[in-house]
């Protein structure tokens, strides 16, 4: 069976002072193979670490999760991983950095250069193969990023708000750019954000979460990635539907975070 | 105080100066013009002119005071007196009173001089005369030759026709001359605001110094095998230093059990100046090159493991994520992603260490060395050889900036990625 199944994922941290935090609570989510998934939600809800339990970095208290019918154990090249920023490495150059899956595997250097220079076509970054990533706007770092995540060809692409630090005209232009990467790759891919319009622009499926415990509140089926391969996605954010959902979902992460800030006023 | 006060106008001077200088010229300024600069750091940049005029001025202010041939006489400050000077003493025995002329001939002290002849002239005090170096003074007993001394009674009464009594001085011209509690002149010649030579050379003095001990050699060796061996003593000792140290602090920044371990180490031995450990290494090692090659071991030792540790914890940990996620086994995120991101500061702590280094081996060699550069100006100190102390400080500190300078390039060469994460 292939896709990617998360059984009834928990997530507790114990504090140093005694307290503890439920992160995530019976979280269960099954994605088929080529599936684009969003997941929204306010802050502290528990996206980063949910993401975090799914690329291996941390072990969940409870649950379980499967990867083309084998238990996900720890890290592995199978699942890629685009972070916010900072993931780069700076003391290699665009090309090195996008290789560098590649040559962890010991590639023959003559697949490895065909890989990285067709990915550097793909994400436009073909002149500046030679430059340190740091000597790149924050846009074109991200770009590399996508390529290098992308150079392993990895079966599942978890993106942590890799575009939240970008620029709104940046970000638009990338998020094109994923969802052309998305179709052409058919990599499945969760994708977390802040931005409904993201959420609902980039998620085949989407998931709105709930903080306090961190916990799956909504799942939406939307049509808009599908549209927006194809089409401006100018257009698609004046689609009536489009508007529509993002106003229903605006309303309930405002009445979320009103709950939070109600809750802790009541404390303090 | 002179010193300071002349300091002060000169900078003043130079400020305004260079001010006028720049604002006829200012066309010649291009970018964009602040009109925020004061309280905005970045708009303040050395400025070229007054870093040259300053060390200028502090060359100027040596040659000055001085009396260098590098200068033109009428910019020396007044020197001490050179030449003839007189003055006439005015003694009394009983009620008889007589005067007579004490001749003074002042002269370099490098060329001793014997006191000029002069005639005794008629009554019973004496003409007397002496010669005395510059800058020091001398205590004469110019009843010595009189008919009638201090033993028969006979007091000076008079200096150049001033009444005086013992303590007093009495202005002469070219110098001072005062009566001791005994009654006998002490003759002080103008000293002028110059320095003896043994308090502070002249530049040129200092200049001819270097060519000679770098042709000549210093107790046995020369002028750079001194500043050699010194420099060997810091690189050798900054290896071994850099090469146990950083795999130390790699271990502790990546390991449990030698961060707790060493940790306490570490942190104590961190704020020992490495000069407090001379005593003890020259105990156990004694005073030749093992104390000193471990002297320089031991304070490059914390420094680069305390500088691998943080380079080791400063990486930021989704770097570390992403290579996981990429495929690197850990063998593969040591060499590819956790040692690069710490050569910036490892690079840092290596040149905070040889600052630390080169100071530390000049001061042990102050306390006992053989050969080297604080041994060169320690012993020239206690021959009061200044010219050669002036000049072995002012080599230390050229080299302490050159080794500097080179660590600075070797790492925008080696590492310009640094401060970009
Ligand atoms: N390593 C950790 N130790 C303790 N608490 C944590 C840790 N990581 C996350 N948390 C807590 O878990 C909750 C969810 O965090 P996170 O997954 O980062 O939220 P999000 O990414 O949605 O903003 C937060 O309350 C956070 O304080
Ligand atoms: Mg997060």
């Amino acid at each position: 069976m292939s896709g990617l199944s998360i059984q009834s994922i928990s997530m507790r941290f114990d504090l140093p002072n005694g307290e503890s935090v439920q992160a995530l609570q019976d979280v269960s989510i099954d994605l088929k193979a080529g599936e684009l998934l969003s997941v929204l939600g306010p802050s502290g809800c528990g996206k980063t670490t949910l993401l975090n339990i799914v690329a291996g970095f941390i072990a969940p208290t409870a649950g379980r999760m499967m990867l083309n019918g084998h238990e996900i154990d720890g890290p592995d090249a199978e699942r890629g991983m685009v972070f916010q920023q900072g993931a780069l490495f700076e003391w290699m150059s665009v090309r090195e950095n996008v290789g560098f899956g590649p040559s962890m595997k010991g590639m023959p250097k003559k697949n490895k250069v065909e890989i990285v220079d067709h990915l550097l076509d793909v994400v436009g970054l073909q002149d500046f193969k030679e430059k340190a990533v740091y000597e790149l706007s924050g846009g074109m770092q991200q770009r590399v990023a996508l390529a290098r995540c992308l150079a392993n060809d990895p079966d599942v692409i978890l993106m942590d708000e890799p575009l939240g630090a970008l620029d709104a005209l940046t970000r638009e232009k990338m998020q094109s750019l994923v969802l052309k990467l998305w179709k052409e790759t058919g990599k499945t891919i969760i994708l977390i954000t802040h931005s409904v319009e993201e959420a609902l622009l980039l998620g085949e499926r989407l998931i709105v979460m709930a903080p306090r415990p961190g916990r799956i509140h909504k799942e939406y089926h939307l049509p808009f990635a599908e549209i927006g391969v194809g089409e401006d996605l100018r257009n698609v954010k004046k689609l009536i539907e489009f508007t529509e959902r993002r106003e229903e979902i605006l309303g309930m992460i405002w009445d979320m975070e009103e709950e939070i800030m109600g809750r802790s006023e009541a404390v303090s | 105080m002179i010193l300071f006060l002349i300091y002060v106008l000169i900078f003043v001077a130079a400020f305004f100066a260079v001010k006028t200088v720049a604002s006829r010229n200012s066309n010649s300024d291009y970018g964009p013009l602040k009109t925020v600069t004061f309280g905005d750091e970045s708009a303040v940049k050395p400025s070229r002119s007054a870093s040259v005029i300053s060390i200028l001025s502090i060359f100027l202010l040596w040659a000055m005071f001085t009396g260098s041939v590098l200068l033109p006489n009428f910019l020396h400050v007044p020197g001490p007196f050179e030449g003839v000077g007189t003055f006439e003493y005015t003694t009394q025995a009983g009620s008889k009173l007589d005067t007579a002329t004490v001749t003074v001939l002042v002269h370099p002290i490098s060329s001793p001089e014997e006191a000029p002849p002069v005639d005794v002239g008629d009554g019973w005090a004496k003409n007397d005369s002496v010669a005395i170096g510059m800058w020091r003074s001398d205590l004469l007993r110019v009843d010595r030759n009189d008919e009638f001394g201090r033993s028969d009674g006979a007091e000076i009464i008079e200096i150049n026709g001033f009444k005086v009594e013992p303590g007093d001085t009495i202005d002469v011209g070219w110098g001072t001359v005062t009566i001791s509690d005994k009654g006998t002149p002490n003759i002080q010649p103008a000293k002028g605001w110059q320095m003896e030579s043994i308090w502070l050379p002249a530049p040129e003095a200092v200049v001819k110094r270097v060519g000679e001990i770098a042709n000549e050699g210093f107790r046995g060796s020369t002028l750079w095998e001194h500043l050699g061996y010194s420099l060997f003593r810091v690189i050798i000792g900054f290896f071994f230093g850099a090469l146990v140290g950083i795999p130390l602090g790699y271990a502790m920044g990546l390991s449990n059990w030698f961060r707790g371990w060493f940790d306490p180490i570490v942190e104590f031995m961190r704020p020992v100046p490495p000069l407090a450990l001379i005593p003890l290494v020259i105990i156990w090692a004694g005073i030749g090159e093992t104390g000193k090659i471990i002297l320089l071991f031991l304070a490059a030792l914390w420094i680069m493991a305390i500088a691998a540790r943080s380079g080791v914890s400063g990486v930021n940990i989704s770097k570390v994520h992403a290579a996981y996620s990429l495929g690197a086994s850990k063998s593969q995120i040591m060499r590819y992603v956790i040692v690069p991101n710490s050569l910036p500061e490892i690079f840092t702590g290596a040149r905070v260490a040889m600052g630390v280094c080169w100071g530390t081996v000049v001061a042990a060699e102050l306390v006992a060395a053989e050969q080297g550069a604080g041994m060169m100006i320690m012993v020239a100190s206690k021959f009061q050889n200044t010219d050669i102390v002036i000049m072995g400080i002012i080599l230390i500190g050229i080299i302490g900036f050159g080794i500097d300078m080179l660590m600075r390039w070797a790492e925008r060469i080696l590492v310009p990625w640094k401060g970009k994460g």
